[in-house]
């Protein structure tokens, strides 16, 4: 199948609130896509649409060739899609074995398979000793990382995930992202939304935007930072950390980041040169200096205004 | 059909593990009944068949209805319900894993208390007539919390217990549990009728020997009762179920 998921006009009210507006997408097989947005841009709309929790007011949602407004197709569908809502949760009173029986029972699987997988998946989770431990007494971490295998239990085609690694610790995100990746090499089609720039440059083939219920913008993260070309910054550290921004006439911006100053600016190359003289003539020794390229960060700024919507 | 009966099942064991032993539920469904039966009992001088028919109702009644109403508020209120219905079951499937949920709570404490008061009141029942009426009522009032737990559609579980209350006392107070159908006035006799539990009582009564409507009347009335609770119940479920998520 050339496309896993394709949503066409997708358009959705909250009473006269419209929350989504004519979004049309497509999604190819085995492909990570990433779905950006501010805070209430409808990312979580679209994603509730697409899995079909919410129905669309207008439009058309295909998930594995399956019409998702067909309740009977709905199911089909998620018989091959594993899906991590927002913010959702294990049942905390139940163990990690227990979630996962559960999952492994609403997917009609049997005793025997629920068994194999749940053990595989633990123990890639890093939770297998944990097993028959009450979720309840889990870090935040660790029932992320449980959620994420509930999704697994099947081995589906296609994962929705809603902010997978939001708040999570560094080991814990890193794991999952590994998944994802593994998941990705074998085949897996992942649509992924996410606040965490780097996770989508890392993880995403193509981004897709969306900003008060409209898709903006959507292409590779590469040809989406080529929108703000303009925007390259030199980053700089001295020791001690001195630094008058009046001594940079080429600078259009200046940020001061911890001990470092970044310099945005349209002539890198005048940026380098004020910046080394600037440290001969204050005798000061230079810790780093980096020309940096525009980040997915800034695509993100540029098209959304920096501001939830 | 066995598909769906399996997948329903999966998510009965998980209400069974998880909403068995919450306290409003332990309350509503154990301690409350026990407590309305001693008022029920106190300063009345009741034969051993009417204590058995008021007990083994209210027990029926109270167990029956103290699970189902509270798990899908419980479910939002954990932010587990919004993946359970991504699964790959209906949304039917999910409200009939919650019915199994009560039905089988409502069986098990039942039958856990009316075989030992038969014994100790050495009552002579009819075994079938009893076993067919209470599993059609237990079946009849699990049906009633899919009802009960459809609207509104809220996560905060006091509210729809607030509102079960009202409604599971104002059935028991016109059915006819404490005062047979036959010494009410007319008028009280219709708003009985009103009630499922009447329905129950009546039927245990039969098993008993006595009875004032027609047996088949009160199985009848059970089966219409419970498939009208259900069958509305899934219905505003579906009808409200994006106000959950918005």
């Amino acid at each position: 199948m050339e496309r896993a998921i394709e949503a066409a006009n997708l358009t959705k009210y909250y009473g006269s609130f419209q929350a989504v507006k004519g979004v049309s997408f497509s999604v190819k097989s085995g492909e990570v896509f990433g779905f950006l947005g501010p805070n209430g841009a409808g990312k979580t709309t679209t994603i509730r649409m697409l899995t079909g929790v919410l129905k669309p007011n207008s439009g058309e949602i295909w998930v594995l060739g399956y019409d998702m407004l067909n309740e009977r197709e709905k199911i089909k569908a998620r018989e091959k899609t594993g899906i991590v809502p927002e913010m959702a949760n294990p049942y905390v009173d139940m163990t990690a074995m227990q979630n996962l029986h559960l999952m492994g029972g609403l997917y009609g699987m049997s005793k025997r398979e629920i068994e194999k997988r749940s053990v595989e998946l633990l123990k890639t989770f890093g939770i297998y000793e944990k097993r028959n431990v009450k979720v309840r007494g889990f870090s935040k971490g660790m029932r992320q990382r449980l959620i994420l295998a509930m999704a697994m239990i099947a081995d589906p085609e296609l994962y929705f995930l809603d902010e997978p690694t939001s708040g999570l610790d560094v080991i814990s995100a890193r794991l999952i992202k590994d998944v994802i990746r593994e998941e990705k090499r074998a085949g897996k089609t992942i649509f992924l939304t996410t606040h965490n720039m780097d996770d989508a440059n890392e993880l995403c083939e193509r981004i897709g935007i969306i900003r008060r219920g409209e898709l903006i913008a959507i292409d590779t993260p590469e040809k989406l930072k080529q929108l703000v070309k303009g925007r390259v910054s030199v980053e700089v550290s001295f020791e001690p950390m001195r630094f008058d921004p009046s001594i940079l006439s080429s600078a259009l911006n200046v940020e001061t980041m911890g001990d470092k100053v970044k310099i945005y600016t349209d002539n890198p190359d005048k940026t380098v040169k004020e910046l080394v003289r600037y440290a001969e003539e204050k005798n000061l020794h230079i810790v780093s200096l980096r020309t940096l390229s525009p980040s997915l960060e800034d695509v993100f700024m540029e098209l959304v205004g920096g501001r939830d919507d | 059909m066995i598909e769906t009966l399996r997948r329903s099942f999966a998510i009965a064991k998980k209400d069974m593990l998880i909403f068995y032993l919450k306290g409003p539920v332990v309350i509503m469904g154990l301690i409350f009944p026990f407590f309305l039966f001693l008022a029920f009992l106190i300063g009345r001088n009741l034969g051993g068949d009417q204590l058995f028919v008021g007990l083994t109702a209210m027990t029926a009644f109270f167990t029956a209805t103290a699970v189902g109403p509270t798990i899908i508020p419980w479910e939002c209120r954990g932010r587990t319900f919004e993946r359970l219905i991504t699964a790959p079951v209906s949304l039917t499937t999910v409200l009939l894993g919650d019915f199994q949920a009560s039905l089988y709570f409502g069986l098990a404490i039942t039958f856990a208390i009316a075989l030992p008061s038969m014994l100790y009141f050495s009552l002579s029942v009819g075994w079938i007539t009893f076993l067919i009426a209470t599993l059609l009522a237990v079946g009849t009032f699990s049906a009633m919390t899919i009802l009960l737990s459809s609207y509104p559609p809220t996560d905060v579980p006091a509210d729809v217990m607030m509102l079960t209350s009202l409604v599971k006392f104002s059935l028991l107070f016109i059915s006819g549990i404490f005062v047979p159908l036959e010494k009410l006035p007319s008028y009280g006799r219709l708003v009985s009728y009103v009630s499922p539990l009447t329905y129950y009582v009546d039927a245990l009564r039969h098993s008993l020997g006595g009875g004032y409507l027609p047996l088949w009347v009160d199985f009848g009335m059970l089966v219409l009762f419970g498939m009208a609770f259900f069958f509305t119940g899934v219905t505003i479920h579906r009808k409200v179920l994006e106000r959950r998520f918005t």
